[in-house]
């Protein structure tokens, strides 16, 4: 029996009565009044998530930059310090250990934030890696993470509105917090980066500025309608970043872990593509389902937005275009879907 | 809204967490307050068709959350009259009124005497302070 591990917020979820559930060796909030109250709060207002589960990595030294050049797929020369970006940790084949963002600290000094259940795996990858004059050290038990969402996310807490993709330095509820321009709901936010010992004070301070308290479960169906992949589901060793739609985050004019190989499953094509698949029938898909004629679920829910069935999943390429029909085989009985646009959800532009 | 947790004493039910309503040889078919609480805010029904028979003990349907899938458990044997429409359509009905809008199915029962088989609002109640 594994021991699951405790974020710093424990008592706080408990007591405002979360559900919670073992998550990648966590005891997490799934949530609290509910997944689709807690979902439209975050695509109405604002939400703050405890995602302290997540791993944390710095990289420092005088070969810190080279070492993450040569494992990241993105280009981290493209970093000034206080930037941020979205990248890949790659093996030979191209396929993905994890998907990450790094933050540029200082000249020499990286923070990786990493998947919880990826968090070793990261860090090992790295360690073997390691170059003279480069220190990989995981740093995840110093800080708790918050993630606050939404279109009033800024107002509530009283942070102007900035760059995405940047981090700053800031003073919140009377906490030090690195305030980064990221977040996985696809409205603006940011997350908060606090030492452990003060995440209490941090949390409260955004619970009373009438922030709601959102569970992994609402985390699962906002990304899902933003089409963003989560890595063990959409994204993982077993596929490669281009067949993943990662391409974009592939400098492939750099070399690193796995390039050559996604240089040439870009020059071929790939054989499938992971696509947004919406329901045109009335059903849910899940992961694992099986499609007609090849291809597979790797993660679907109901759209708490858009009140229909929405996934994503692999195609052969020749099918995985804008417009094709697939029928899904839910728990036998087949179901129609759509190959649609990412994302699937869009906000209507404020009037 | 959320219904309120109760039991009301005029349903039987099964261990399941379905309750049944009976009404001469026919009966209306539902999930309890704990199954719908269990599950959160239901998103989809998939029913059986009318005309087609279920069997006591064995799954008819199905219902879902965001998060989870669960079978429909009939209490009892028969045939099925109706689907109720509403819950396809509205699925978080069960949610707001899971003993009233939100039932499931109305059957003919096919052997009445598997009601001495069930739970009365007592015995379930009991049964789920064990669980």
């Amino acid at each position: 029996m594994q021991t699951l591990r405790r974020t710093p917020l424990y008592d706080r979820h408990v007591a405002l009565g979360a559900r919670l559930v073992p998550f990648a060796g966590w005891e997490m909030p799934v949530q609290y009044e509910g997944v689709i109250p807690e979902h439209i709060a975050v695509r109405t207002d604002a939400g703050v998530f405890d995602v302290s589960h997540m791993g944390e990595l710095e990289v420092e030294g005088p070969t810190a930059r080279e070492l993450l050049q040569s494992t990241l797929s993105n280009d981290v020369d493209r970093l000034d310090p206080g930037d941020a970006q979205y990248t890949l940790l790659t093996t030979e084949t191209g396929g993905i250990v994890d998907d990450l963002i790094v933050y540029r600290l200082d000249g020499h000094r990286y923070l990786l934030v990493v998947n919880a259940s990826n968090r070793e795996a990261a860090f090992r990858w790295l360690r073997e890696r390691e170059l003279r004059g480069s220190d990989v050290r995981d740093v995840s038990d110093d800080y708790a993470l918050l993630a606050v969402q939404g279109p009033r996310a800024l107002e509530r807490i009283g942070v102007a509105p900035g760059k995405p993709f940047t981090w700053e330095m800031g003073e919140l509820g009377g906490v030090e917090v690195m305030i980064n321009r990221t977040g996985y709901t696809g409205e603006e936010g940011v997350e908060l980066a606090c030492m452990e010992d003060e995440a209490g004070a941090l949390w409260d301070s955004i619970i009373a500025a009438g922030v709601t308290p959102c569970g992994l479960g609402a985390r699962d169906t906002l990304r899902l309608e933003m089409c963003y992949p989560l890595h063990g589901n959409d994204i993982g060793p077993q596929w490669d970043a281009i067949s993943s739609g990662l391409g974009w985050a592939c400098a492939l004019d750099t070399e690193f872990t796995g390039a050559e190989r996604l240089r040439a499953i870009k020059a071929e094509g790939p054989a499938e593509k992971l696509v947004p698949l919406r329901m045109t029938d009335r059903a849910i898909p899940r992961q694992g389902m099986p499609v007609e004629g090849g291809g597979e679920v790797t993660s679907g829910t109901h759209s708490p937005m858009l009140d229909v069935g929405i996934a994503l999943g692999y195609l052969p390429s020749e099918r995985a275009t804008v417009g094709t029909s697939v029928t899904i085989d839910v728990r036998g009985k087949p179901r129609g879907a759509q190959v649609v646009r990412k994302p699937f959800y869009t906000r209507e532009e404020k009037s | 809204m959320a219904a309120g947790e109760s039991y009301p004493d005029d349903l039987s039910y099964h261990p399941e967490h379905d309750w049944a309503r009976l009404e001469g040889d026919e009966a209306v078919l539902g999930v309890t307050w704990y199954a719908q609480d269990s599950l959160g805010e239901l998103v989809h029904y998939e029913p059986p068709d009318e005309g087609t028979s279920v069997a006591k003990d064995e799954s008819y349907g199905e219902v879902e959350s965001v998060k989870a899938v669960s079978d429909l458990i009939s209490p009892l044997s028969g045939e099925v009259l109706e689907v109720n429409q509403k819950v396809v359509d509205a699925p978080e009905t069960v949610n707001e009124d899971p003993y009233g809008e939100g039932w499931l199915i109305r059957i003919r029962m096919t052997n009445p005497a598997e009601r001495e088989q069930l739970l009365d609002a007592a015995a379930y109640r009991k049964l789920l302070e064990e669980a």
